[in-house]
């Protein structure tokens, strides 16, 4: 099966080898190698690039091949990355509690160093009793088997109701966004048991790997990051290969037509919105412990918008597209953001690239929706001089929302 | 002879406008129809009904052998239980090859499960080279249906509906935008499939449903105008008065 | 008289003798000389009663000057001057009596009376029935605000004296009802008292609330044995029943000193940890003291030994909670008052559930007002047109700029609101129609490449506001007239902003029913929306009117924006709080629809309004539910509430 996928895609295999190279390189240049031409900071910045390609590329599935614009992923992105936060939170306020009460006369009872985790974790809420939510922090296994559950239970009942009721297009991004919102607004609260806009922190710091050097775990939590998005990548075209792929394109471009041929459109449609939801989970669960820190904003509903942004960059419906415009546009807009880009002086006005930046995000953003709807992705159609069909202007689908011959030539 | 689709007393109103009222209409197993009728008398919106899309006011849509209930079911269960539709627009996915379009369309399992990890097998490679003969689009395999002429497009589309085996198909202007020896091919086609199966043919052009040689119903108003073949209906004042009178 | 003659015999004995008859006052003060001096709040009361009691008429001034500090003592001869500082160590002295000039001293020949803050407050007390009949209407004023702010027994005879020759009919209506007020609180007789409680018993006031309450206060206790007799409580508790449990009933008694307290967990493992003793405790090894049940025995062990005071088992509370009986008591002795009290404020509360009910109908109305401003321009350009724009907020923020640039040209308020209503307007009309022109117009029936790329313009348009203004909110000022709020009574107001902003809205819904339903600009858009082609071929522009239409949606938003700044703050986040809820209320409403809209913004206000009622302590929790709620009305009503029905939906 393996050699079909690689026959019918070659660009499969240049990806995963340019992956490996990639991989191979930091390795080398990262100080844990010893020759620290990659400083720590820069390897954990390009480890969290690969997570956040794992993201676009599963917005690219849910977006690009089955046309549902979701503004929602990057929350599933967040939650994956609270889920597991919960646990190197639980687990590292738990060795150093113990480590203070190991010194008391009278060793201590479970209890006592329950409350003491939960004063030392939640006392920044003014509370000192753990939630329910918090009820397996202390069990890696169940935690990491919830990076995966929470968000695909969750995407699993938004998307049963949205589906459910034929809401598409517009409707549906919007409802999207809505439930973004609630729950970066239910997070915000300090009562929603996961210390309100604190969020989560410390998570850098890996419970029982206080041996490792920071510069060791970023080179190992990079592999990680890279591996996931190998075998997300996999994933990807394996569910975007053959019929299956078949019919979610279908749905993107008419969906009644697909209905009408008996698929079972909500369906599809909910697989792959929660799959791609775990997809996020996942790639959230290995970003954050390499940030240190999640709270609330990053679950903003502009996080997400930011997520299609890239995507949109890269080149939708094509899985390096989405790679591609992550890596470019994260890596980009972290140079600038960073103060490293040289300022522009205008003579009455220096241009500091740390206001500007956005605005130049946002309009090349219109720029590439107008003129490059392929996106970065299309330099490669022009490199490989892909022909597209010519349709005379028509419209490649009967809804309002299908692509249209302009799009595709262009 | 058994009946395979009964429509009884359907009525369905939108903001007070009668788009079909107390509309009786049957069908049996291996049978030709043609539906006639000027525009607005609710053909669209009989086939809606019929696949599901719309839900009547009231009235009762009964399927099959064993006197199945087709109200309140979705249109991708309709179109399993074996109603094929072919739409007014040649409605195929252009995006995609000819032959991925024949395959979507064949009939399979339709679970997301199965259909994951679903490889083409010998057998249905060979049925979809054999319906791309059948629609004269054997050439035509590799190619985006994108990129195919109009008429094509509408036997892609047949293609597609034969390649569901429906036991009944809903086929609303298949002639339209094709040359005469395009509406031939068309004719044959449809003949063809009539012999086992069910076949509704919606469509103005008289001169191709004289082609078709079938009973004839005519709809007006929401309701059954007159029923039988075409000159028989052609005759009817009824018929004359709101079809070619006006 | 008697107090006179008395203190006229007493004057005898003084070595400067002041007469009674040529001077009262100074006689007055020489007898209560002592504890004057002495300047003790615990002993000074009789002092200044006999002041204010004396009915001379010098009696105010003295009170006054000596609460100010004025009030100075001649070491000479002991006698009491009003004295005021001339120059240097010079001093003015002044006669109490007369009223007259009592010549200078030197600083070092006087001593003055520093009454403290307690004494003060006392002579203020005793003033009030003097300020109470001031001729000066705002000094009347001014002195039953204080005793409104302090009240006191002491004040209720001078007022009620105060009521009939009272002549202002606001100040007799104020004074009559803070006697009622203070006749609740300390009237002579359980009748009278009732008498008051009962009168202002339909009273919404604050004060009612505030006087009653105090007097239904009630204690927790425990008695030893059962309820004494004469004891006011509101009924006897019985411990295991109506949410007092036999633990409250237990912390109680060891609140009260009637029982011991239980050792708790942490005086355990502190006992423990001093009564180690080679690497045991209480016999058990310390390692084991992990163990919360190995804890125990071993502190069990540990008072037998009598080192520690034992645990208290759960038989002996048992038997502590049974020997004891419980109520609330109140301080207040007479069952009358308080039961009068009690009926008066359940039906005021009654009373007040239904005024909070109809503010809080007030409340949501302007939520709702707001929802529906913030929508209305999107009800065009997305519900009409079927535009989407994500950069719709943005607009509402430039709006509310440009009414903070024109306040800062403008510096009259009102004739700046009055300048930048039209000049955000044309702002956001002319970003409106350049965005159409530009982007929009490229992407006609591409809805969500629209709104991909609306999105980009909003987050340009908000990092440029950001360059602009800067991140910190910028003020945008209501003018003085919409400042203050519309009072119906105590429980029920509304501020005047929120009214003009509920006005504006139905302007606002009536300017877009005319636009839409009587002109022509209105019947050319409807038509370009239902049918592009046709309308073109009938001789319409269809990129003219999608222009017009779009620059009029972004022009309302304009508009709105300086409304929204008003009362909210003015950052460059402005539109984005705003945005998810602008479109929840149109698609809530349903798309294409003003009537929808309006619906639509009813009922997400209302909506809020509720849970935040529910739940006042949390808006974020209220925003949270409201959304979760509108994704579940969606199913049952995906095409929002009034919905476009038939083929004309479309799909």
């Amino acid at each position: 099966m393996q050699n079909t996928i690689f026959a019918r895609n070659p660009s499969v295999l240049i990806f995963l080898s340019l992956l490996g190279l990639f991989t191979l390189l930091v390795t080398l240049g990262a100080e844990a190698s010893g020759t620290g031409i990659i400083s720590t900071s820069f390897v954990k910045t390009l480890g969290k690039t690969l997570c956040l390609c794992l993201a676009a590329l599963a917005m690219d599935l849910v977006w690009g091949y089955c046309g549902i614009l979701s503004l929602g992923h990057f929350a599933f992105f967040g939650l994956g990355g609270y889920m597991i936060g919960m646990w190197l939170m639980y687990e590292r306020t738990r060795d150093i509690v113990a480590g203070a009460l190991a010194d008391a006369p009278i060793p201590p009872t479970t209890q006592e160093i329950t409350d003491a985790i939960g004063t030392q974790i939640f006392g920044v809420v003014g509370s000192n009793e753990f939630p329910l939510i918090w009820s397996f922090a202390d069990s890696l296994i169940l935690q990491l088997a919830m990076v995966v559950l929470v968000p695909g239970a969750l995407a699993l009942v938004f998307g049963w109701l949205a589906f459910r009721s034929r809401v598409t297009g517009v409707y549906l991004s919007i409802l999207t966004q809505a439930m973004t919102l609630a729950l970066a607004l239910y997070l915000f609260q300090n009562d929603s048991g996961l210390r309100g806009n604190n969020g989560l922190s410390g998570l850098q710091n890996i419970p029982g790997l206080d041996a490792v050097p920071q510069s060791v775990l970023s080179v190992w939590f990079f592999w990680a990051s890279a591996l996931a998005l190998a075998l997300g990548y996999l994933l990807a075209v394996f569910i975007t290969q053959g019929k299956f792929g078949s019919v979610i394109r279908g749905i993107r471009d008419d969906e009644a037509r697909v209905r009408f041929l008996g698929y079972p459109v909500e369906v599809y449609k909910l697989v792959i919105f929660a799959v791609t939801a775990c997809i996020a989970g996942i790639a959230g669960a290995l970003y954050y412990p390499q940030a240190g820190i999640i709270n609330p904003a990053e679950v903003a509903p502009i996080a997400s918008i930011y997520l299609a942004v890239w995507v949109a960059i890269g080149g939708r419906g094509r899985l390096y597209g989405a790679v591609i415009g992550a890596a470019f546009v994260s890596l980009v807009s972290s140079w600038f953001t960073g103060g490293q880009a040289p300022d522009v002086p205008l003579g009455f006005y220096t241009l500091k690239w740390v206001d500007w930046w956005l605005v130049l995000l946002g309009l090349s953003f219109v720029l590439v929706t107008l003129f490059a709807p392929k996106g970065l992705g299309g330099l490669v159609d022009l490199w490989s001089n892909r022909k597209s069909p010519n349709r005379h202007g028509a419209d490649l689908g009967p809804s309002a929302g299908a692509l249209r011959e302009q799009e595709a030539s262009e | 002879m058994n009946t395979l689709l009964e429509v009884s007393g359907v009525s369905i109103s939108f903001d007070g406008f009668k788009a079909i009222n107390n509309l009786t209409f049957a069908i049996g197993a291996a049978e030709m129809r043609a539906i006639i009728g000027p525009n607005g008398a609710g053909k669209t919106t009989f086939m809606d009904i019929v696949t599901g899309k719309t839900k009547p006011d009231e009235g009762r849509v009964i399927w099959g052998e064993k006197g199945q209930s087709l109200l309140g079911l979705s249109e991708a269960r309709i179109a399993r239980e074996g109603i094929g539709r072919k739409f007014q627009k040649p409605t195929v996915f252009e995006d995609q090859s000819v032959q991925d379009n024949l395959l979507m369309a064949l009939k399979n399992k339709r679970g997301p499960f199965s259909v994951l990890f679903y490889r083409p097998s010998a057998a249905d490679l060979e049925r979809v080279e054999e319906l791309a003969t059948t629609i004269g689009l054997n050439e035509q395999l590799a190619r985006k249906s994108g990129e195919l002429s109009h008429g094509q497009k509408q036997w892609l589309e047949i293609g597609m509906l034969l390649a569901q085996e429906p036991r009944l198909l809903l086929v609303d202007e298949p002639a339209a935008g094709m040359t005469p020896q395009e509406r031939e091919h068309t004719t044959a086609i449809l003949v063809e499939a009539a012999k086992t199966r069910a076949v509704v043919v919606v469509e103005h052009d008289m001169e191709f449903v004289r082609r078709l040689d079938c009973r004839v119903t005519v709809l007006h108003e929401g309701s059954v105008l007159a029923e039988g073949s075409l000159d028989h209906v052609t005759k009817n004042p009824d018929v004359i008065d709101v079809y070619l009178g006006r | 008289m008697l107090r006179l003659i008395m203190a006229g015999l007493m004057l005898l004995a003084l070595p400067f003798a002041v007469s009674a008859q040529e001077a009262p006052v100074q006689a007055l003060l020489q007898d209560h000389a002592e504890i004057i001096t002495k300047n003790s709040r615990k002993t000074i009361g009789p002092a200044i009663d006999a002041v204010a009691t004396s009915a001379l008429p010098q009696a105010q001034e003295v009170l006054q000057a000596w609460q100010a500090k004025e009030m100075w003592l001649r070491k000479s001869d002991g006698l009491f001057f009003k004295a005021e500082k001339l120059d240097g160590k010079t001093y003015q002295l002044t006669d109490f009596d007369t009223g007259l000039d009592a010549g200078t001293a030197q600083k070092a020949d006087l001593k003055q009376i520093k009454p403290n803050s307690g004494i003060r407050a006392l002579i203020g007390t005793a003033l009030v029935q003097f300020q109470l009949s001031d001729p000066d209407p705002v000094r009347r004023s001014a002195a039953l605000t204080s005793l409104e702010r302090d009240r006191n027994a002491a004040s209720l005879t001078p007022l009620r004296a105060s009521i009939d020759s009272e002549a202002d009919p606001d100040l007799k209506a104020r004074k009559i009802r803070l006697e009622r007020l203070l006749t609740m609180a300390f009237g002579e007789s359980d009748t009278a008292r009732v008498a008051a409680i009962q009168s202002m018993s339909g009273d919404l006031g604050v004060d009612v609330r505030a006087t009653l309450n105090p007097i239904v206060a009630s204690t927790r206790t425990a008695f030893a044995g059962t309820l004494p007799d004469g004891v006011n409580s509101a009924g006897a508790l019985i411990p295991g029943s109506g949410g007092f449990t036999d633990a409250d009933a237990y912390a109680l008694l060891v609140d009260l000193k009637l029982a011991p307290a239980q050792v708790s967990a942490a005086e355990i493992r502190e006992a423990l940890a001093q009564n180690i003793s080679g690497a045991r405790s209480g016999g058990v090894p310390v390692a084991q003291l992990s163990d919360p049940a190995r804890r125990l025995a071993a502190y069990d062990t540990l008072a037998e030994g009598g080192l520690v005071p034992p645990r208290v088992t759960p038989q002996q509370q048992a038997a502590a909670i049974a020997a004891h009986s419980y109520a609330d008591v109140y301080s207040e002795p007479s069952a009358q008052v308080t039961d009068a009290a009690q009926q008066a404020l359940k039906g005021i509360s009654t009373r007040v559930a239904v005024s909070q009910a109809a503010d809080l109908t007030l409340d949501a109305l302007s939520l709702a007002s707001i929802y529906f401003l913030a929508a209305i321009g999107l009800a065009i350009t997305f519900g009409v047109m079927g535009v989407i724009n994500m950069a719709h907020g943005e607009f509402i923020m430039m709006g509310a700029y440009t009414g903070y640039v024109v306040q800062q040209i403008i510096p009259n308020h009102t004739l700046s609101i009055i300048v930048a209503i039209p000049m955000a307007f044309a702002v956001t009309f002319a970003a409106g129609v350049a965005l159409e022109r530009l982007v929009i117009r490229w992407l006609y029936n591409r809805p969500l490449e629209t709104l991909l790329a609306t999105f980009g313009i909003s987050i340009a348009l908000q990092q440029l506001a950001k360059n602009i203004f800067g991140t910190q909110a910028r003020p945008l000022t209501s003018p003085g007239w919409l400042d203050g709020a519309w009072v119906v009574n105590d429980v029920i107001s509304i501020s005047y902003i929120r009214i003009a902003i509920f006005v504006l809205a139905l302007i606002f819904l009536g300017v877009f029913l005319f636009i839409m339903n009587r002109t022509r600009l209105g019947l050319e858009t409807r038509a370009v929306t239902q049918n592009r082609r046709m309308a073109a071929s009938m001789g319409i522009n269809p990129d003219k009117v999608n222009m017009l239409t779009f620059g009029i949606g972004s022009g309302i938003a304009g508009i709105a924006g300086v409304a929204i700044g008003l009362f909210a703050k003015v950052t460059s986040e402005l539109g984005s709080d705003y945005i998810v809820q602008s479109f929840m209320t149109v698609v809530v409403g349903g798309v294409g629809n003003i009537w929808g809209t309006l619906a639509g913004a009813a009922m997400i206000g209302f909506f809020q309004k509720g849970i935040e009622w529910l739940n006042p302590s949390n808006t974020l929790a209220a925003q949270t539910y409201m959304i979760v709620f509108i994704i579940l009305f969606i199913q049952f009503r995906p095409r929002g509430i009034v919905a476009l029905k038939g083929r004309a939906a479309g799909d």
